[in-house]
């Protein structure tokens, strides 16, 4: 029962991480019916920003209360300009063309930044200055750090204000709009092109945090490292519905799950013939089953294509 | 019409590279080739391999080696193999193409075994640094050789280790399912239990993973005693990590993947007490060791693994073609096999199958942020 508890909170931690970089594509998604396959880069290059902003922080003597939050908003103000800069250069241009274009430099984008950072930071795995205790805290035999913790409640409280944002400000109000209608929206004069850079800052910010919270939990970073994040995030977008935010989130968590209950229980229910090594296989596998089974996700709804 | 001038340049270019530079000297240049992940998760391992290769070869050049009455002039030639065995056999073919007499490489077993039958094929003599796995040199390849002892030895040492030396009982171990991971923990798996321990978990991970907290956990339910790591250091270091974060109180032991400042990095605190093996002694130990370390240090950065075993490698393979003047693979590979050669880690000696003859095997132990060398075990030979 331990087992199972500690699997839970395991996968939960986890799906977090996979829900906040999730909203992202999901957000993008609903808005330009694009995917932005560079979002995982833009969640590296939250956490290559944080290591190094805290790296000079904490050499300059700077308090490690105040040097966290400081790192935290140069990641995101980076990322942010990162990810208007790839909208406007890769996506904008193209936002009329047949939808494989934009596809393309998305994936474009994806392995420019992926080299750039590998030309700035190097190919060594960087290591995230120590923080967090990796003291345990014990709840009747299930484990839970302090880092594991904040990364829970903080991708929680992230996940309510942007549903809050979404659903009750004036930019939520704009960006529903031209996910609904673009020309509509355009003719209601709501500003096209600012509501949707502003999504890709937004979507950006959220992925610079979470960056910051699989390096700080892992305690490290790679140039790669939002490759495989970038996939599952994805994987979970499809999983709830993508193009929707609840949905986005939904699938994180559901997606953490399963991973961690699949690499912890598949051993002894196959009696062996699956391990652990499948872990990374289950979220593709699941991407598989939902796309023939139910291909619009878990919350999602059946939308006629558009003419 | 500029275009047809460019494609005439690059035609140009292209038919120079395949020819070796002749020097006005009568000096011939002879090509090494060298093999390692210089990207991915294994870059900084890969760079001292490299960094260790070109310190040798450096070192030849300044010597001025004559074989067959003409002044040789070593050329590296460097590739990247991202430590995947897809692309270690495209780089094979490159370096066979290339022309080159000799291969230092590649870094891991997974990629040194598919690129040995290239280099086979074509009567390349390929020296692994580090490739420890057992079917490198059971291949029946003549061309194979290693400078370090393989898991077979090593795999049973660290089996003894676990359960006499660390009094282990019942013990879980974790592989990265490569080349590599899979041969030291099955040898290691066949140590621990013929000495009497229990195996009461094998789990898995791969070459790029960094979350192992599921795994873990799952470990953690069978109440080990010990844990066993088969891989490298970019997943040992979280691994150690997160065992910690999981309140999983055991040892955890790691092959020569571990043993290595990146580890210790990676792990921060959690690192302490950790054991690994190498094979070979203790650089201090080690004939040549510390001025080597002195001179490698001053060149380029901390010794992370392997740079002494491919400055060995490349010496042994030099030394070869001196002995039998010459430096076609074909005329010095009866003269390596039956070498003897004092390099910096060892008295340097094949066997038939191209291992390392009587490999020591040290283990080490992370004790205040450092690792550090505890007993040195299975000296046969010499």
């Amino acid at each position: 029962m331990e087992t199972f508890l500690q699997q839970l909170i395991n996968g939960l931690v986890q799906g977090s991480v996979y829900a906040l970089v999730a909203l992202g594509y999901t957000m993008v998604y609903g808005i330009l019916g694009l995917i932005n396959f560079a979002h995982g880069e833009v969640v590296m290059i939250g956490a290559m920003l944080a290591i190094s902003s805290l790296n000079v922080l904490l050499g300059n003597g700077v308090s490690p209360l105040l040097a966290l939050p400081l790192c935290a908003v140069i990641a995101m103000l980076g990322c942010m300009a990162l990810g208007y800069g790839i909208e406007r250069i890769a996506y904008r241009p193209l936002r009329h063309a047949p939808r494989l274009a934009p596809l393309i430099t998305a994936i474009g984008v994806s392995i420019v930044l992926q080299n750039l950072a590998m030309m700035i930071w190097g190919r060594d795995y960087l290591p995230f200055p120590k923080f967090f205790s990796n003291n345990p805290h014990s709840f009747g035999g299930v484990i839970i750090s302090d880092i594991q913790l904040l990364i829970f409640v903080l991708a929680l409280t992230l996940m309510g204000l942007l549903l809050l944002l979404v659903q009750r400000t004036r930019l939520g109000r704009a960006m529903r709009a031209v996910a609904e209608n673009q020309q509509a929206a355009l003719l209601m004069g709501v500003d096209i092109n600012r509501v949707i850079s502003l999504t890709f800052m937004l979507g950006s910010a959220l992925a610079a945090l979470a960056g910051i919270m699989v390096s700080a939990n892992y305690g490290l970073a790679h140039y790669y490292m939002g490759f495989l994040l970038g996939l599952k995030a994805f994987t979970a977008a499809v999983l709830g519905g993508i193009g929707n935010l609840k949905g986005a989130m939904l699938g994180g968590l559901v997606l953490g799950l399963i991973e961690s209950l699949g690499a912890g229980y598949i051993g002894d229910l196959s009696g062996g013939f699956f391990g652990s090594n499948y872990q990374d296989v289950f979220a593709f596998f699941i991407l598989i089953a939902v796309l023939v089974f139910r291909p619009s996700g878990l919350l999602g709804e059946r939308i006629a294509e558009r003419a | 019409m500029p275009r047809y001038y460019l494609l005439l340049l690059i035609a140009a270019l292209l038919t120079g590279c395949g020819k070796p530079a002749q020097n006005p000297n009568n000096e011939l240049t002879v090509r090494i080739g060298a093999s390692a992940p210089l990207t991915g998760p294994q870059a900084h391992i890969g760079k001292d391999n490299e960094s260790g290769t070109r310190m040798a070869i450096d070192d030849a050049n300044t010597r001025g080696i004559v074989i067959g009455g003409r002044k040789i002039h070593f050329e590296l030639i460097s590739e990247d193999d991202q430590a995947d065995p897809k692309t270690a056999t495209i780089v094979a073919q490159k370096l066979v193409d290339s022309k080159v007499s000799g291969v230092i490489g590649h870094l891991n077993s997974g990629t040194t075994i598919p690129a040995s039958r290239i280099y086979n094929d074509n009567g390349i003599v390929q020296i692994s640094p580090s490739a420890t796995a057992v079917a490198y040199t059971t291949q029946g390849f003549k061309t194979a050789f290693r400078v370090m002892a393989n898991d077979a030895q090593q795999g049973l040492v660290l089996g003894q280790y676990a359960t006499k030396n660390l009094g282990a009982a019942k013990i879980a171990v974790i592989d990265d399912q490569t080349g590599y991971g899979q041969g030291l923990a099955d040898q290691f798996i066949k140590s621990a239990q013929a000495n009497g321990a229990t195996i009461v978990a094998h789990e898995y991970t791969n070459d790029k993973a960094y979350d192992f907290t599921a795994v873990l956990t799952k470990v953690k339910s069978k109440q080990p005693d010990l844990l066993f790591y088969a891989g490298m250091d970019p997943q040992a270091g979280p691994m150690a990590k997160q065992l910690k974060s999981l309140a999983l109180n055991l040892k955890f032991l790691m092959g020569d993947g571990g043993y290595t400042p990146q580890f210790i990095k990676l792990a921060g605190d959690a690192a302490e007490g950790s054991y690994a093996s190498l094979p070979g002694v203790p650089l201090a130990k080690m004939p040549g060791g510390s001025e080597f370390e002195k001179r490698f240090v001053a060149k380029y950065q901390p010794i992370q693994l392997y740079a002494p075993y491919c400055y060995d490698a490349v010496n042994v393979l030099i030394a070869a073609m001196q002995k039998a003047d010459s430096v076609e693979p074909a005329k010095y590979l009866p003269a390596l096999a039956a070498i003897s050669y004092d390099g910096v880690t060892a008295n340097i000696k094949f066997d038939a199958k191209g291992d390392l003859q009587g490999g020591a095997i040290t283990l080490y132990q992370v004790k205040n942020g450092k690792w550090q060398a505890l007993e040195t075990l299975g000296t046969a030979g010499h």
